[in-house]
């Protein structure tokens, strides 16, 4: 079985982001004879002599009429060696939302620049969303090199900048790698370009095929948030009182001993059971049921932790906002948070910072937060929640804010501060007891 | 029994799995009312599979509606049945037929029946007051559906709105709605027709014996092997054959194609559709090839 990759991918309009993702659709042969019928037809439907690899992918009527790509799409490709999973996510500034949603899952983003233009103000905006999303690697695809005559020093130039911006943004130098390309013509894509002799290293769909993905770890504390309880009451099933949900970090094995937050009630785990029988151990992202040793009050929002290195549950959370609202956000909103299965009444009590992702510094309490920035908050829940800090579990240190008018999506939050920059020495932690 | 543990992080359909289990889970927590739209293909057949291993040992906590547009496969309508009494779940069915003979729908020129299913599907959701509507919608299959979300929300017309999508985040879906909307949840969202092959192999889901070869009436139209149904055909000068064939999607019978396919077995179905050079729609739908956008503008009519 091949492992999986999650890919995202980011720039700005018209850096040929759909091209690529179209070369790299169709240079894997994952494009299927009436796909590419269909998009020859529309191609010399708009008078173009070859067919347009970015119709491949522009999937809805108003993108393929503008030329652009307005909101994320997901791709598949598989080559013998991996499986992807492809976050495709527009570059307009209007819709850095979507790089949100895209960087939310990945564990490599692909950022495109053009070559005749280097590396701009939307390229920094969006190496910072996905540094701040906590995106493991980073590609840097300089595209449109054959419009640059293959010239190796203006790649050096871009590639140079680009990884100091990443390193200060707390990329270490080896997770991040610029590759020239031209998706138009398909240089370094899937093959091998003869026109740039001068670079040695991988292409980009080779470089997709084997860089390390890091599993989630094994070794984190054991986090467990409840979903569903099951509770069949039929003549086959009695008694039976189950606690569904999926790991959502760490690992799990029977005799385990846990605690239920936020009651703070504590067991053991009694058997994992799953549809296709039990297990010795359940890790992240596996779904599962647990059944535990002592008849509890538990239901869904709990959280089962182990019960050694068990999050401390906190009403006050000290966090980082992506706001993705046209509505800005001002101190004093009430919103919805929903952690985990929880979701809980909630309040910013204090817009303590915002993040300048041009001159990688913050301004101090901003009046309000705009759609697509980022700022770092205070935010009181209404019931105390079990977080982690989002530098240390994805999972457990996210959570959605939500308007509880009409139920949008207003903020991606992550608890902590996972930007270097966006931490301060002015605490922004609540007094202590 | 205690069966080995394995790294969902290193097998492909465990994740998937794992993931669909959690879609699940989360609409049963957080809806009034869910149903699971049923139509007895592979994608709905598998949604089902999944939905039973979500609750286990529990039943599920969810009735099915199947949108009949009257002409359906036998063999596809006796499938259904006997899944529905094989796990003792409610069966709700949409009888396209019921609105066109009252006149809420007229029948198209062309005699195919698959947009007519649109105004059944929505006015039994709002009929049932149906909150969370499952589909077995996967965004490989078309353009227009990897655009989709997971949990899609539908104004109280049904109607799907590509620009105003809520971003979804990690793994928090968001299913929040107000009164008359819905939200249409696509589980299968990231499993391709390769994915769900494996897994009925892996799983020994039993399917309609329409998926695998078997010896048809067909005649040729469009480019298509269509068989003899109550949707008309064939016509004059259309020449019936016998062939030796299988269905890749099932649908209504008026527009779903049979392929010429001697795969009598998952393992052959398998290897057939892995040389493909057609995807699923393509090699066998023919509502799709209507405009450039056809599936886009279903959509946002309320269609899966």
């Amino acid at each position: 079985m091949s492992s999986l990759l999650r890919l995202a991918t980011a720039g700005s309009v018209d850096d040929g982001k759909s091209t690529l993702v179209g070369r790299l659709l169709y240079d894997t042969k994952s494009v299927l004879a009436d796909q590419l019928d269909a998009v020859t037809r529309a191609s010399v439907d708009r008078g173009l002599s070859t067919p347009d690899l970015s119709l491949l992918v522009d999937g809805l009527r108003s993108e393929r009429e503008q030329g652009i790509t307005i909101d994320v799409a997901y791709r598949y490709f598989a080559t013998p060696k991996r499986s992807f999973v492809l976050a495709d996510t527009p570059g307009h500034v209007q819709y850095t939302r979507n790089t949100v949603t895209g960087a939310s899952t990945a564990q490599l983003a692909v950022l495109l620049v053009d070559a005749r233009k280097g590396v701009i103000e939307q390229t920094r905006r969006h190496a910072a969303v996905l540094a701040l999303l906590g995106v493991p690697r980073l590609v840097l695809a300089v595209n449109k090199v054959d419009l640059v005559d293959y010239d190796e020093e203006t790649f050096r130039v871009i590639a140079k900048e680009f990884t100091d911006h990443a390193t200060s943004l707390g990329y270490a130098e080896g997770s991040v790698l610029a590759i020239p390309v031209s998706a138009l013509v398909g240089d370094n894509v899937v093959e091998r370009s003869a026109h740039t002799p001068w670079y040695s290293g991988p292409t980009l769909l080779e470089h997709l095929e084997t860089v390390p993905v890091a599993p989630d770890p094994h070794d984190a504390p054991f986090r467990f948030p409840v979903q569903y309880v099951i509770r069949p009451r039929t003549p086959e099933y009695p008694d039976y009182r189950g606690y569904a949900g999926q790991v959502a970090a760490g690992t799990v094995r029977p005799g385990d001993e846990v605690v239920v937050l936020p009651a703070g009630l504590r067991t053991t785990v009694e058997r994992i059971d799953t549809p296709d029988g039990e297990l010795a151990e359940a890790a992240a992202g596996r779904s599962v049921t647990l059944v535990l040793a002592d008849d509890l009050d538990i239901a869904r929002g709990d959280v089962i932790a182990a019960a050694g290195s068990a999050p401390v549950a906190t009403d006050e959370l000290d966090a980082t906002l992506a706001w993705l609202s046209e509505k800005p956000l001002r101190p004093g909103a009430r919103v919805l948070v929903k952690h985990g299965a929880r979701t809980v009444q909630a309040f910013v009590d204090e817009l303590v910072s915002r993040f300048d992702e041009q001159k990688l510094s913050t301004v101090d309490y901003p009046e309000t937060l705009q759609l697509n920035e980022i700022g770092r908050a205070k935010v009181r829940v209404a019931e105390p929640l079990p977080v982690d800090e989002y530098e240390v579990s994805r999972r457990t240190g996210a959570f959605l804010v939500i308007d509880p008018a009409d139920g949008t999506t207003l903020a991606a939050g992550m608890v902590g501060a996972p930007l270097p920059v966006l931490r301060s020495d002015r605490d922004v932690v609540s007094p202590g007891p | 029994m205690t069966t080995a543990a394995t790294d969902a992080a290193t097998d492909n359909l465990a994740a998937l799995e794992s993931e669909a289990i959690h879609i699940f889970r989360e609409v049963a927590g957080e809806f009034d009312r869910p149903v699971i739209l049923f139509s007895g293909g592979k994608d709905s057949t598998l949604l089902l599979h999944l939905a039973i291993k979500a609750f286990w040992p529990a039943p599920v906590p969810f009735p099915l509606l199947h949108v009949d547009t009257g002409h359906n496969f036998d063999e596809v309508i006796a499938f259904r049945d006997h899944v529905v009494a094989k796990y003792g779940l409610r069966l709700i069915v949409a009888n396209v037929q019921d609105w066109i003979d009252d006149g809420r729908l007229t029948e198209r020129p062309d005699g195919t029946r698959n947009p007519l299913q649109t105004q059944p599907l929505l006015d039994t959701i709002t009929e049932h007051k149906f909150d969370a509507v499952f589909g077995g919608g996967r965004r490989d299959e078309e353009r227009a559906r990897a655009k989709e979300r997971i949990f899609s929300l539908r104004n109280a017309f049904g109607q799907w709105d590509p620009r105003r999508q809520r971003p979804e985040l990690w793994n928090l879906y968001n299913g929040r709605h107000r009164p008359g909307e819905h939200v249409r949840v696509f589980p299968l969202s990231n499993w391709t027709e390769a994915d769900v092959w494996n897994y009925i192999a892996r799983e020994k889901v039993e399917l309609p014996s329409i998926y695998y070869a078997h010896q048809r009436k067909v005649y040729k139209r469009d480019g298509m092997w269509l068989t003899e149904g109550p949707w008309g055909g064939p016509r004059d000068g259309e020449e019936v054959k016998e062939l030796t064939v299988r269905y890749r999607t099932v649908g209504d019978g008026s527009c779903t194609g049979a392929v010429e396919s001697t795969a009598s077995t998952v393992e052959e179905v398998i290897a057939e559709v892995m040389a493909s050079r057609l995807t699923e729609r393509g090699a066998t739908r023919a509502d799709d090839r209507l405009s450039e956008a056809a599936m886009e503008d279903r959509k946002r009519e309320g269609y899966f």
